[in-house]
């Protein structure tokens, strides 16, 4: 028998050693996961044990300048299933498909997707949502939040603007101020298995949403209601395609109004409104093409001729540059030739023998077409520039459209006979506003806008929104002018239907044909501002392809006249009769005096 | 063998009788241990298991298969060793049968046929092949000591294991590779030189990284170890799933019971990476209790061994020793990525009843060795 040797009991110890070396190489490489990576590990493990679900954050609210809420939140709920911990899926489908009113295959696609949580519906009603959770159904989940709701359903709905189903802006006001009114979405975090299912008693950890600010805007329900109201009449009376009101306050900027009938329900924005359902079969892309067309702002999205309302640029560019005075005479016999062709005035047996202020409150043809000679087509175009027709307005809305205006060098002299009279290119109905703005407030370009300020869920100003604004437009005097010009327009011109007893108002009316002109198809409006010496509100009145009478000056002043006539009250603005001391008025007084004396 | 039995015979008579106790209380321990924790990875996903639903299921099997190994063990401690030397060629033939019969008729798992069914039992060759391979090994090298030191035999002792070898690779290649490192410590612990071993040690390096360069797939497994974030779905599923269950553990753990990582991320949490589970619930503290458990062990092993009352008998529970110890390195070694993957289970604490059986018979082998130790 052998017994072992020495040697072997050497090897035994050397195969000990290794071993022991390995075991110690394999502590050493536990100490290094299980002490210097156990933080980076331990963080990547919770990440894959914690299943999230949002907390929706509310919304911020939308009020008028007067605290009257616009835009606000209603309770509502999401229902999803949790396909791992349904037991009775045949049951969850019916009972799903029945109240939510959605078809059973569309919820079976969800019940039986191997997901560790699956959104059937959200938006639910309320109701609903409680009704579901009454059945108790396992694997069924209804978490209420909140759903965003227009107490005022169509009023100014393309300014506002509504959400998607994910709480972001889609048009509007809400696109704009989407990361002001955001707010931060809440997390619960819960344990689960592997397989998607809630641990029992691991507890769970919340992260409270951050609701989104409040935002406070420009706008004045009581006119933007009236307006609506206005525009509504209107249209119905005149069977207009549609009416525009743009009711703003030419110092500042701020809009206190802005209509585009027909609106459409907020809070129903995917339902077409009657005008445009025609009841026809369309696919999906038909339907989101007429989607859109009622959700566009025309103040804003949609350019047009301006017509004779742009006279007031014409007369600003060659104030500004000094080619006629109030008191130039002018002739005319109801036509102008440029380069061979005749252009007609509205009035086609003439006006006659006439000074530049009657010239324009006529809105006589001949005596802009003369007017823009004088200026020519370089310094008129660089004055476009000066007046920032150029540029958009920059108001505080998406989708705004640029000006659409002949390169410089193509402006020959048709191109200019016919620019001065406001044809031959197209403009904003807001472009328009702004730049009137400008020439009646003493020549400062403001950008127009509708946020003011937000506000946290405590009521703390947490942004108060600047705008800028661009002095010297015009010059002061020249601005007087253009008040005084505009002033006798209503008082004594095409734009008297717009007067308003004791009320100094100035304003200017523009009845542009549309493309193309065979169609015999007109743009009615009237731009008006009052007092006429101080400025502190302009209005701008857009009837679109009204039917019957179609002047300017005989359907859209009216239109402009009634606004005024309800809302000077209401925005403090006196007759200036009763308003001797005032010293604007007496200003006011002192150069329509002049400007009579000179005439 | 006649003078054999007669000799151990008047060893009992005299009643100078030593027995490994602390070796004893090891195994206990440690089957103790592996029972709570295979009963805290398992309970879980067996209770939601449909086909199962018995949170004590794996609990049941694992005891049930550690008692018959108690009771192998104690039968075993019993029976002299000297006593197998007459059924090593038996044990070897039976075992190449089985592992050749398990090819053909085994049930498979995973892709490969590893069991073999009785009724309500199964049964794994390949653990039984280990058993075979060291009282095999044994009895051929302690009848030729001597030429042991010849390069020849070394490789005659290498063919040897061959024909078990390979049915075995066939179905399990990490078993394979536990049973050629066993012959090769039992032959470096006969034979006399180094020289030898350090020439094969170089020829099986070198094999090896042929090996593995030869084949796409095994490379794609190297990049799996060195990168398993890239594949997280995948491959280096098991792999990341393991490191988190470690990382997380920190120092003490989360406690018993505690992991999050064996509620379904770690797949079968019970078999190969119950380790990692153990760091998870029992933190860094825990784990190296245990690596010093099976230390304390492989010393026993190595007490015995040196003590044994003959060359066979010191063979015998160095084979024994290598079996453990190889099995508990590559174990841990694949658990914390520090080689690439392959299925070794844990011994005694990973869940497989063939395997916690033939451990404890095998240990019981190893107490009989220790009985025969003279004291004094």
């Amino acid at each position: 028998m052998w017994r072992s040797k020495t040697f072997n009991r050497k090897k035994i110890m050397i195969i000990f050693c290794v071993v022991l070396a390995a075991m110690g190489i394999l502590i050493g490489r536990l100490v290094y996961l299980m002490i210097f990576c156990s933080e980076y590990y331990g963080i990547k493990a919770t990440e894959l044990h914690e299943r999230e679900r949002d907390i929706k954050a509310a919304r911020g609210n939308i009020y008028d300048v007067n605290g009257v809420l616009l835009a606000g939140n209603k309770s509502v709920c999401t229902i999803s299933v949790i396909h791992s911990q349904i037991e009775n899926p045949e049951q969850v489908i019916q009972v799903l498909s029945r109240e939510l009113e959605l078809d059973e295959e569309t919820v079976r696609k969800r019940v039986e997707k191997v997901s560790s949580i699956e959104r059937v519906k959200t938006n639910v009603d309320k109701e609903v949502g409680d009704r579901i959770r009454e059945y108790g159904l396992a694997g069924v989940k209804v978490d209420e939040d909140y759903k965003r709701y227009y107490p005022f359903h169509d009023l100014a709905s393309k300014v506002i603007g509504f959400t998607g189903g994910d709480n972001q802006g889609i048009i509007g006001l809400e696109v704009k101020y989407d990361e002001y009114l955001q707010g931060i979405n809440g997390k619960i975090l819960t344990l689960t298995d592997a397989a998607g299912l809630e641990i029992e008693n691991a507890g769970e950890r919340r992260q409270e949403p951050v609701s989104g600010d409040d935002l406070y805007i420009s706008m004045d329900y009581n006119i933007q209601e009236y307006a609506t109201q206005l525009a509504e009449k209107v249209r119905e009376e005149k069977q207009a395609d549609s009416v525009s009101i743009i009711v703003m306050n030419p110092q500042d900027g701020s809009i206190y109004a802005m209509v585009n009938v027909p609106e459409f329900d907020l809070n129903e924005p995917f339902t077409l409104i009657s005008e445009l359902d025609t009841g026809e079969v369309r696919d999906s892309k038909e339907t989101q093409n007429l989607l859109n067309q009622m959700w566009r702002n025309g103040c804003i999205n949609d350019t047009y001729e301006p017509g004779s309302t742009f006279k007031t640029v014409t007369t600003a560019a060659a104030l500004e540059c000094g080619v006629v005075k109030t008191t130039d005479q002018f002739y005319c016999p109801g036509y102008i030739v440029v380069e061979n062709r005749r252009i007609r005035c509205h009035k086609t047996t003439g006006h006659g023998a006439e000074d530049f202020t009657h010239g324009i409150m006529n809105s006589c043809n001949p005596v802009f077409i003369q007017v823009g000679m004088r200026i020519g087509a370089e310094r008129f175009f660089d004055y476009f520039g000066q007046f920032g027709l150029l540029n958009k307005t920059g108001i505080d809305l998406p989708g705004e459209a640029a000006t659409i205006m002949h390169k410089k060098e193509n402006i020959g002299p048709v191109e200019l006979a016919t620019m001065s009279f406001g044809q031959s290119f197209q403009i904003t109905p807001i472009q328009l506003a702004t730049t009137v703005s400008s020439f009646v407030n003493g020549g400062t370009r403001v950008t127009p806008h509708f946020g003011l300020y937000s506000k946290n869920e405590e009521g703390e100003v947490t942004h108060t929104f600047t705008y800028e604004s661009k002095e010297g437009i015009v010059s002061e005097e020249n601005s007087e002018t253009m008040r005084s010009l505009l002033k006798m327009v209503v008082s004594e011109g095409g734009g008297k239907k717009a007067a308003i007893e004791g009320y100094s108002i100035g304003g200017k009316t523009a009845t542009s044909q549309t493309l193309p002109r065979s169609e015999h198809k007109y743009i009615s409006s009237f731009i008006g501002f009052a007092p006429a010496e101080d400025p502190q509100v302009l209005a701008l009145v857009i009837i679109n392809h009204p039917q019957g009478v179609y002047y300017g000056g005989t359907i859209a002043a009216p239109v402009c006249r009634t606004l005024f006539e309800n809302i000077f009250p209401y925005l403090g603005i006196e007759q200036t009769e009763e308003q001797n001391n005032g010293n604007c008025s007496q200003q006011a007084k002192q150069s329509t005096v002049m400007l009579a004396g000179k005439r | 063998m006649s003078e054999v039995s007669k000799r151990a015979v008047k060893k009992k008579n005299k009643k100078i009788m030593y027995f490994d106790y602390t070796l004893l209380f090891l195994i206990i321990f440690l089957v103790g241990f592996g029972l709570v924790v295979v009963y805290s990875t398992s309970s879980y996903s067996a209770q939601l298991n449909p086909k199962i639903a018995d949170a004590a299921y794996y609990l049941k099997k694992q005891a049930f298969a550690a008692a018959l190994g108690f009771f192998g063990m104690f039968v075993v401690s019993k029976i002299d060793y000297h006593v197998w030397r007459r059924f090593a060629g038996l044990a070897y033939i039976i075992a190449f049968g089985l592992c050749v019969f398990v090819i053909f008729f085994g049930d498979s798992a995973n892709g490969s046929s590893r069991w073999i069914r009785l009724g309500p039992l199964s049964f794994q060759p390949s653990e039984f092949a280990k058993l075979a391979m060291i009282i095999f090994l044994a009895t051929v090298i302690s009848r030729m000591p001597k030429q042991m030191a010849e390069f020849s035999t070394l490789v005659k002792v290498m063919l040897l294991i061959i024909p078990i070898v390979a049915p075995v690779a066939y179905t399990n290649l990490s078993t394979a590779i536990i049973i050629i490192g066993i012959a090769v410590a039992m032959a470096f612990v006969a034979s006399p030189k180094y020289s030898h071993f350090i020439v094969a040690g170089l020829i099986i390096v070198a094999f090896g990284v042929i090996f593995i360069f030869a084949a796409a797939y095994r490379m794609g497994r190297i990049e799996i170890w060195l990168h398993p974030e890239t594949d997280p779905m995948g491959k280096g599923m098991q792999t990341l799933q393991g490191l988190y269950a470690i990382g997380s553990g920190g120092l003490f753990g989360k406690g018993l019971g505690e992991s999050m990582q064996k509620l379904g991320y770690v797949p079968e949490a019970q078999n190969d990476m119950v380790f990692s589970i153990i760091c998870e619930e029992l933190g860094l503290f825990g784990a190296i209790c245990v690596i010093l458990l099976f230390i304390l062990m492989l010393w026993r092993f190595m007490v015995i061994a040196n003590n044994a009352k003959d060359l066979y008998g010191t063979l015998i529970v160095v084979g024994i020793m290598a079996h453990i110890a190889i099995q508990v390195v590559l174990n841990i070694a694949v658990v914390t990525n520090t080689i690439p993957n392959t299925g070794i289970t844990l011994p005694f604490i990973s869940y497989g009843g063939t395997s916690v059986s033939f451990l404890l018979t095998e240990m019981g082998l190893a107490l009989n060795v220790s009985r025969s130790i003279k004291v004094g």
